[in-house]
């Protein structure tokens, strides 16, 4: 077994003819939060989605646990153990919270459902009072919470989570990165995609900064944030 | 509208409303107002003055309303429903309805004794369409995927039957599954190159498909008969033919073996209780479907694919089984169709009919089960007892539409979604 959890090596992607990733190398190592940042259309939701397959990496390789998964079809991937919170949440609007919840359960079956829903609702209490609400009608910050409980539920190793700040109001953003912090602290790697640089940076182990399809630079987060260029680029200078 | 600011607002009312009128006058005129006599026309105005009348007191009843407090609120009573979509139903279900259901059942089951054998054939026409519209449930209302070629699988189950018996011999209890079998088939043979479509492409090429098995079954004269059709046997219950004679060597007429008079609506009896039991059937297992997994599957595809393809949801087995499903019903819907109407031709399964079954899931409330049912037994059943309208009939049909969609724009009944619990894990 290699000593990553998730490695990326050198992978391109396209769109047809626009390449979105130009030899993308990076890695995640168990129990770590690790962080992608850059600017809108530099390619970061194309990485996550290139982990699930679609589209797939025209060359280079992807590795979990040792396991080649470049090629894998989508729907098989959560099976392994990662789970994606998507860009834009894409909860099931038309069902119930706790619907919501149990679909989560999926990729593993029903064997720990009703603890790992209990385990939800502490850890998200608002989702609980809301229960059997329809989850279109949450508000963006909780369907933000159920997102990641809904991923959570497939008791993931490796949790991929795709800008879950994005447009919520600044104490909502502080309330889920604190919960990201509970999650890795209870032994989930994660793998954070932001442009919320300041806030991704000082909650991670490692970072990546990605410009325009290519990894520019890496380092600690107190590297990166100590960084003139990604300073100057992504924190507004201060 | 047409009053100026020192009207009388009861005389601005009245004018608007003779505008109303006048309007209706002139669009009915022309279409009602002109009848054909050999080669030469002559007018008469009876349809179109009574059609501006009617609108001249509606529009002045309303306009008059809506000047005082308590025409308002009786307004208000009567204006469109709003507020969310579905609603998630509470755990633990509706008590009354265990007892509701039996009655129901026991009701269904007696209701032909009762009828005259004009009204038991509308009966068993509007459960067929009950049974196709609870197949295109699964396809349009469940999965989402807009089908608007639903009537080639209703075609195909009955020519499975007409033909198979013509050629093969096949029997009613035989081309039951066969049939259905067949239809599915087809139904993947639909479903595999759709797979990538949505929405708009997804209903161009559904109703594509729909229109080339009609051409098919149209002008293959030699296998189908084309135009002139070919005829389906009377069903059979254990070899006892419900004809008055024995049309297969060694059969025996029911009413022979049990010593009763013939009569023709016996045949039209089996048929219904045959198809009662089976759409019964058919409800009962579109319920539990909606509980497993693979039914959940197609309303969570219906509402995010990209969400649902991450879960680990294969979404290619997932739409192809609600097609295949779908297409089943039909099939199924098409044998009943054939027997009961002891012929099939390609004039049945127009697109017309397509778009009649996916307005009764349309007017049912797209994915309720109980909507669909009324939705079906009113479009089919109401049509029947305006027989005396018959040249408004489709009229009657479009402005029941169009009120339906103001005042009910979700359907005669809400969605209430059933409350799962997720058991067995994979879809
Ligand atoms: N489905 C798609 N089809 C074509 N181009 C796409 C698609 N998704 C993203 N792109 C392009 O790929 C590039 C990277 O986009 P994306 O990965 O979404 O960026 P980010 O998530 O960093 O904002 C952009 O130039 C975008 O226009
Ligand atoms: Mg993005």
């Amino acid at each position: 077994m290699s000593e990553y959890l998730l490695e990326i090596q050198d992978v391109n992607a396209s769109y047809g003819p626009i390449q979105a990733l130009r030899g993308v190398s990076m890695n995640v190592r168990e129990g770590e939060i690790v962080t992608l940042i850059g600017a809108n259309g530099a390619g970061k939701s194309t990485l996550l989605m290139t982990i699930f397959g679609d589209p797939q990496a025209s060359s280079g390789s992807i590795h979990y646990r040792g396991q080649e998964i470049t090629h894998i079809p989508m729907h098989e991937i959560s099976r392994l153990g990662i789970a994606q919170v998507p860009e834009g949440r894409r909860i099931f609007p038309g069902m119930s919270v706790e619907e919501n919840l149990r679909m989560g359960t999926m990729p593993i079956g029903d064997t720990h459902q009703e603890t790992d829903l209990q385990t939800m609702f502490a850890m998200f209490p608002r989702l609980k009072e809301r229960r059997s609400q329809r989850a279109g009608t949450l508000s963006g910050g909780e369907q933000q919470m159920l997102a990641i409980g809904r991923a959570l539920m497939s008791r993931p190793r490796l949790l991929l989570l795709d800008e879950p700040s994005l447009g919520l109001a600044p104490l909502i953003v502080r309330q889920i990165l604190s919960s990201l912090r509970t999650i890795a602290d209870q032994g989930t790697t994660i793998f954070l995609v932001e442009q919320n640089a300041n806030h991704a940076l000082k909650l991670a182990d490692r970072g990546y900064v990605m410009v325009n399809g290519e990894i520019r630079l890496s380092g600690t987060g107190e590297e990166l944030l100590a960084n003139p260029e990604v300073r100057n680029a992504y924190l507004g200078g201060h | 509208m047409l009053g100026t600011a020192h009207d009388n607002p009861k005389v601005a009312a009245l004018k608007e409303a003779l505008l109303s009128a006048a309007i209706t006058f002139l669009v009915m005129a022309p279409i009602s107002g002109i009848v054909l006599k050999g080669y030469a026309f002559e007018a008469d105005f009876t349809v179109p003055v009574y059609a501006a009348l009617i609108v001249f007191v509606l529009r002045l009843a309303i306009l008059l309303l809506e000047q005082n407090e308590t025409g308002r609120k009786i307004l208000v009573r009567l204006s469109p429903s709003k507020g969310g979509g579905v609603t998630v139903a509470k755990p633990g279900g509706v008590p009354w309805l265990r007892f509701i259901l039996p009655l129901l059942f026991i009701a269904g089951l007696v209701l032909p004794f009762f009828l005259g054998k004009y009204w038991l054939t509308v009966v068993i026409l509007a459960m067929i369409y009950v049974l196709l519209g609870l197949g295109l449930n699964i396809v349009v209302g469940l999965a989402g995927l807009l089908d608007l070629g639903f009537v080639a699988f209703y075609a195909v189950g009955a020519y499975m039957f007409a033909l198979g018996s013509q050629y093969w011999g096949l029997g009613f209890w035989t081309a039951l599954p066969l049939a259905a079998a067949t239809a599915a088939l087809f139904g993947g043979m639909l479903g595999f190159p759709v797979l990538r479509m949505h929405g708009d492409y997804l209903a161009i090429v559904t109703l594509g498909f729909g229109e080339i098995i009609r051409l098919v079954l149209n002008n293959w004269t030699s296998f189908t008969g084309g135009p002139n059709g070919v005829s389906a046997p009377n069903p059979t219950l254990f070899n006892l033919e419900f004809s008055r004679s024995a049309k297969i060597e060694g059969n025996i007429p029911f009413h022979e073996f049990f010593g009763i008079p013939y009569d023709s609506s016996l045949k039209y009896l089996f048929i219904y209780m045959v198809l009662f039991l089976v759409v019964c059937a058919m409800i009962y297992f579109v319920n539990r479907l909606r509980l497993m997994p693979m039914g959940r599957a197609w309303e969570a595809l219906r509402e995010d694919e990209i969400a649902c393809r991450s879960m680990g949801i294969n979404h290619v087995t997932v739409k192809l089984s609600a097609f295949m499903m779908g297409a089943m019903t039909g099939g199924i819907g098409g044998v009943f169709f054939a027997a009961y109407q002891g012929f099939v031709n390609p004039s049945s399964f127009t697109f017309f009919e397509s778009a009649l079954i996916l307005a009764i899931v349309v007017l049912g409330g797209m994915g309720s089960v109980v909507g669909v049912i009324i939705a079906a037994l009113v479009l089919t059943i109401l049509p029947e007892a305006l027989r005396d309208f018959a040249d408004y009939r489709v009229l009657i049909f479009g402005i029941l539409m169009v009120v339906m969609m103001i005042w009910k724009p979700r359907g005669l009944i809400r969605i209430h979604r059933p409350y799962f619990r997720v058991k067995g894990g994979k879809a």
